[in-house]
């Protein structure tokens, strides 16, 4: 075993009533498993649908209904092993999880328990300050999703759809590596990162595709684990936030009026902002795992998974590298960009210039800046934006032209995005280009000084005044000037 | 290995089965009669002996990642207690 140990990190620390305490933070991700059909039957995965629509009379667990095992989910979780850098056992196990459950028709969910497909691994996570931790994977396995139960149908009954029942999850479990919210945080929305580059989890949240069980603890620094508490089936990432800051300083609290903390099962609650708890799953945790005698164990070839790991897409550390180092971007930069595939994809696409490579720099900055923000305003992604990545490209060749000043480019990419057409064109037909005639500029600045002599008398004594100068000649010339010469001129015409 | 009438009632409530304080007695003797015959095997010595998980020299199954099911409400309802609206309907069950 890899057991790393973290050593405590005071700025990580909370402060209580009578000193301070250092959080432990494990996380259990639910990710549903991107297929077409469910991990033992071939029922559809989709989402929705009228109640019990998608289900086989194996996912309804009718007598005699035998589980078979979808080929594709398997690929799914051994493609994220190899994804999150973790050891692929060859030989994997099914066994039943125990317990009852309207909307749990088995009696008993397959899962894996002591021998698990995927083994440890480590996911590098990159914190908003820039530091990059790294966080212990210490599995990942199989297993299927239980139905959903609707309760305000009726006063006195439950309803139960069975649709999700059977669907494949990936439960990928962290090492108590983390040490506050914010690097839960940044985990999961690493890890989200990472399976949605792979392609095994769509990481909608909304939907409940990617789910989380936090585990939370707390402890003076340097002491051993406190008890810990799970917070079940956190939604979103916010809310993991939220319900760890809440876990821990209730448990600071009591512990500092001398209690002690008894390990549970609690739920979070966002619109009252606490954790509560589930006593009623208490006893349930008696699972009585054992193997499923209906499914032979899980033997995989290693060319098999040679050739997944052979096929997989370059994942947003290596991505990230090859950006810092082929575009010479900051690491922040780097980190925003390949946050998305898409958006990685589309910054690829405004670089290229159809053989000669654009400045990587300059198009990182038009795109996190101009278009993100742009697209931010309107609720858009890249996928949706109305600009694609040939007309910032030709946006960003206007500029090192010469052709627009990058002040003029910023009006002329709100054209385009509201308007759309070709760059190039809208310049010549609204008269965009800056004016480089030194000619036109010397007249507009001839006519400024001949109009302020006061300010002129005031910038021989006090040359920063020259900014007031340019402001105006700017002004009167309608941001079309060349900054460069329009300085020039000034100071040759002011003498200074 | 044997169990107590504790651990009896336990087996009994996870199992949902409903046993009277009476039959608890009889329950654990016959279960432990179970246990005390399943015990021999451990004389045995297996160890370096792999789990048979088969008989027969055959692997796991494995189906290809298509739709070839469900569209059968009517038969996933079928023999079901209670329904409505295409759910099934139990007693609330409320956290």
């Amino acid at each position: 075993m890899t057991l790393h140990v973290r050593p405590t990190d005071t700025k990580k620390l909370i402060s209580g009533a009578t000193g301070d305490w250092e959080v432990v933070i494990g996380l259990e991700v639910h990710a549903q498993v991107a297929s077409n059909a469910k991990l033992f039957s071939g029922a559809s995965t989709a989402f929705g649908g009228p109640p019990n629509d998608h289900v086989s009379l194996v996912d309804a667990a009718m007598p005699g209904m035998l589980p078979v095992i979808n080929q594709e989910c398997v690929a799914q979780a051994v493609r994220t092993g190899l994804g999150l850098k973790a050891q692929i056992h060859l030989t994997s196990v099914f066994d039943r999880k125990n317990y009852f459950y309207p909307d749990l028709p088995q009696g008993y969910q397959i899962s894996q328990y002591k021998q698990p497909v995927v083994g440890e691994g480590e996911v590098i996570v990159d914190l908003p300050d820039g530091e990059s931790i790294p966080v212990g994977i210490e599995r990942l396995h199989l297993e299927q999703d239980a139905g959903k139960s609707i309760h305000d149908l009726s006063p006195t009954q439950s309803f139960v759809d069975l649709n999700r029942s059977g669907v494949a999850l990936m439960e990928i479990v962290s090492r108590p590596d983390l040490r506050s919210a914010e690097e839960a945080k940044a985990y999961v929305t690493k890890l989200r990162t990472i399976l949605r580059y792979l392609g095994t989890c769509d990481g909608d949240m909304e939907k409940g595709n990617l789910r989380a069980d936090v585990n939370v603890s707390v402890r003076r620094p340097g002491e051993p684990f406190g008890t810990r508490c799970e917070i079940k089936n956190v939604n979103s990432i916010r809310f993991i936030g939220q319900a760890i800051e809440t876990e821990a300083r209730r448990q600071i609290e009591i512990l500092e009026d001398g209690g002690s903390i008894s390990q549970e099962t609690r739920l979070f609650d966002p619109t009252k902002g606490e954790t509560r708890s589930m006593r009623s799953k208490e006893e349930a945790h008696d699972y009585r795992y054992f193997p499923d005698p209906d499914l032979l164990p899980l033997v995989l070839k290693p060319e098999w998974v040679e050739d997944l790991k052979a096929k997989l897409p370059e994942l947003p550390d290596e991505k990230k590298a090859r950006f810092i180092a082929d575009y010479g971007l900051s690491p922040y930069d780097a980190g925003v960009l390949v946050a998305e595939r898409e958006t990685a994809a589309y910054f690829e696409q405004v670089v290229d210039g159809g053989g000669v490579k654009r400045d990587g720099k300059a198009a990182a900055n038009f795109v996190i800046n101009e278009l993100f923000g742009r697209l931010n305003k309107e609720g858009k992604d890249v996928t949706s934006s109305p600009v694609s990545p040939q007309q910032i490209g030709a946006i960003l060749d206007l500029i090192a032209e010469g052709t627009i000043s990058s002040k003029i480019a910023k009006d002329l990419f709100e054209i385009i995005f509201t308007e759309g057409g070709d760059p190039r064109v809208v310049v010549e037909a609204r008269g965009l280009k800056q004016v480089t005639d030194l000619g036109a500029i010397e007249k507009v600045v001839d006519e400024i000084i001949a109009k302020n002599p006061d300010k002129v008398a005031q910038v021989l004594a006090k040359p920063t005044m020259l900014g007031w100068f340019v402001g105006q000649a700017m002004k009167a010339s309608g941001g079309k000037a060349n900054p460069q010469a329009l300085n020039d001129i000034l100071k040759a015409k002011l003498g200074i | 290995m044997s169990v107590d009438q504790a651990t009896v009632r336990r087996v009994a409530h996870l199992a949902r089965i409903s046993v009277r304080e009476d039959e608890l007695g009889h329950l654990q003797s016959e279960l432990n009669a179970i246990l005390e015959f399943v015990e021999q095997l451990a004389d045995l010595d297996v160890s370096g002996v792999e789990p048979l998980t088969s008989v027969v020299p055959v692997e796991l199954p494995m189906r290809a990642d298509v739709v070839t099911d469900g569209h059968c409400p009517e038969k996933v309802l079928a023999n079901a207690p209670d329904a409505e609206g295409g759910f099934f309907t139990v007693p609330k069950v409320v956290e």
